[in-house]
């Protein structure tokens, strides 16, 4: 796997990485590692970093650096990703494990993803609980993590039609991602259950208990142990 | 000690410089659309850089005062009337308690930058008060929540700020309603043709009604790239996407963080100001421009933001 990674300027004060083409959980923890380095060097003259799929994307300030000086960082960022033992890479960020509440009642796809599978609705529940699954992105919504990828046998399409929404909590799968939704929001994935963890807590620090690069892991709990742990229905 | 709202007008919102740094849980920066003249707004108060104003769209604010202090009005051409009289723009005006402040509806720009000594003062969310409705942050209230009768705008009470006026030839004119944004290459430029490049730089855009704080939707010759969509990824101020229909959207304050259309490249920041002042109909036109340019004219842009440039007004006047 030696992709080779290409910057190309962004606007006036970025510049972004492409790492691949698609993405993968090598990928996803290189882009997390070189964004961990970039932050060092680039101290002050850093403005942000989107993390995504395949990409970096790094803004500086203009008035303190130039593109120049950012290419160069960037460079060295990914030697030094680079060049990190493979376990490292492979056991990079943290494993954040999230409590799910799965049922028909929580979840109002998972009888028709289970049809459209051919499994049982507890199959469904069983595999999209095998899965280490990568942070890849956050983006579309404050705290919306998508989270790849989904194991093929339980893949599903997102609904024609969105709905007009979908609750805070709701564990959901479009193609091979899965997410949980932050806030109540309209939404077009397929929902198997609620998560009473919020996503995106104003009030916590920090705000999310993912960030781009980390592993998840989801586990079954029952309605009880969803509502003690502040989940509503 | 405060400004009340007795009327939000179209939409407005409280902002400051905007929220940086949280991009990766999918933060938009929010801010204001026309720094130009946010930052005239803050200096004509003598207030420090990005602090908090209201930034009105179109007009129709009317706020009273209970509290001393000093008041300047800058960007969209709204007519100000202050306790029933007519009052200049781009320039700053002694408040007292009791004073009615009253904004009309623009005949030219699209919005305008209301400061006060001091700025207004509210709970930050991520080091800002910058307003983004929806995220549901910042704002009054913290909750992304625009503007509405009853909300009470805190800032402090002083005085003793000379008065002061922005010389006219130093004003933005939107009198045109039409703006030359120039543009960065970047992004995915190689999967626009040579020949598509040169129609969209010799073409004119107008503006639509589907434009907002997160994008201005521009309507002209379609822009078909050789890629139809791109793995998402993080998009900057002024970043111009071409969805399906090959129609540019110029991705502004309010915008999502990360997208899946192919880009051309991103248009200078000190000209998106411009283009947010433009109203529906509104004409564009592209021009490119090398990384080293954009460098040179920011750093050149920069140097006119200064005290120095204003002028104290006449007491005659």
């Amino acid at each position: 796997m030696t992709v080779k990674k290409t910057i190309s300027i962004a606007g006036e004060n970025a510049l972004i990485v492409y790492f691949d083409d698609k993405p993968s959980a090598a990928t996803s923890a290189a882009i997390a590692s070189t964004a961990k380095k970039l932050t060092a060097y680039l101290g002050a003259t850093l403005i942000d970093l989107v993390p995504s799929y395949a990409s970096l994307l790094v803004i500086f300030d203009s008035f303190k650096t130039d593109h120049h000086s950012v290419r160069r960082a960037i460079h060295t960022a990914l030697k030094a990703a680079d060049s990190a033992p493979a376990t490292e890479k492979k056991n990079s960020g943290s494993l954040v494990t999230l409590p799910v509440y799965y049922s028909k009642e929580s979840g109002p796809d998972l009888q028709r993803i289970a049809e459209s599978a051919g499994l049982s609705t507890d199959e469904v529940i069983a595999i999209h609980q095998q899965t280490e699954y990568r942070v890849y992105t956050i983006g579309f919504a404050p705290g919306f993590a998508y989270l790849g990828e989904v194991d093929p046998r339980i893949a599903t399409p997102r609904l024609a039609t969105p709905r007009q929404q979908v609750p805070r909590g709701a564990v959901a799968i479009a193609d091979q991602q899965t997410a949980v939704y932050p806030a109540q929001s309209p939404g077009g994935w397929n929902l198997l259950g609620l998560c009473p963890t919020l996503m995106f807590d104003l009030k916590a620090s920090p705000s999310m208990p993912v960030k781009v690069g980390d592993r998840v892991r989801f586990e079954a709990i029952d309605r009880a142990t969803f509502t003690v742990m502040g989940g509503k229905l | 000690m405060s400004l009340q709202v007795l009327k939000p007008g179209i939409h407005s919102l409280l902002q400051d410089g905007g929220r940086f740094g949280q991009h990766r849980m999918g933060v938009t920066t929010g801010g204001p659309l026309d720094r130009t003249a946010f930052r005239w707004a803050n200096l004509l108060c003598e207030n420090a850089e990005n602090s908090a104003c209201i930034e009105v769209a179109v007009g129709g604010l009317v706020l009273q005062s209970t509290v001393r202090t000093t008041l300047a009005l800058t960007g969209a051409d709204i007519p100000l009337k202050i306790n029933k009289q007519p009052a200049a723009l781009w320039q700053n005006h002694s408040i007292k308690p009791g004073d009615l402040i009253e904004l009309g509806f623009a005949r030219s720009g699209s919005r305008a930058y209301l400061a006060v000594s001091g700025g207004f003062q509210a709970e930050p969310v991520f080091n800002s008060v910058a307003t983004v409705p929806r995220e549901a942050l910042g704002g009054l209230h913290a909750d992304g929540s625009p503007l509405k009768s009853g909300d009470i705008m805190p800032c402090e009470s002083s005085d003793n700020v000379t008065g002061w006026h922005l010389p006219v030839n130093l004003r933005p004119d939107y009198s045109q309603n039409s703006v030359l944004l120039r543009v960065v290459l970047g992004y995915q430029q190689e999967a626009f043709s040579d020949a598509q490049q040169q129609l969209f730089f010799n073409r004119e855009y107008s503006v639509t009604k589907d434009s907002d704080r997160m994008g201005y939707r521009l309507k002209g010759v379609a822009m078909i790239p050789s890629v139809d969509g791109i793995l998402s990824e993080g998009i900057t101020l002024g970043a111009i996407q071409f969805p399906p229909d090959g129609q540019p959207i110029l991705m502004l304050q309010d915008r999502q963080t990360m997208g899946g259309y192919p880009k051309i490249g991103s248009a200078l920041s000190v000209d998106i100001g411009k283009l947010a002042q433009l109203s529906a109909g509104g004409k564009v036109r592209f021009e490119s421009i090398s990384i080293e340019q954009a460098t040179l004219l920011l750093a050149a842009n920069e140097k006119q933001f200064s005290a120095d440039w204003l002028k104290p007004i006449k007491t005659s006047n």
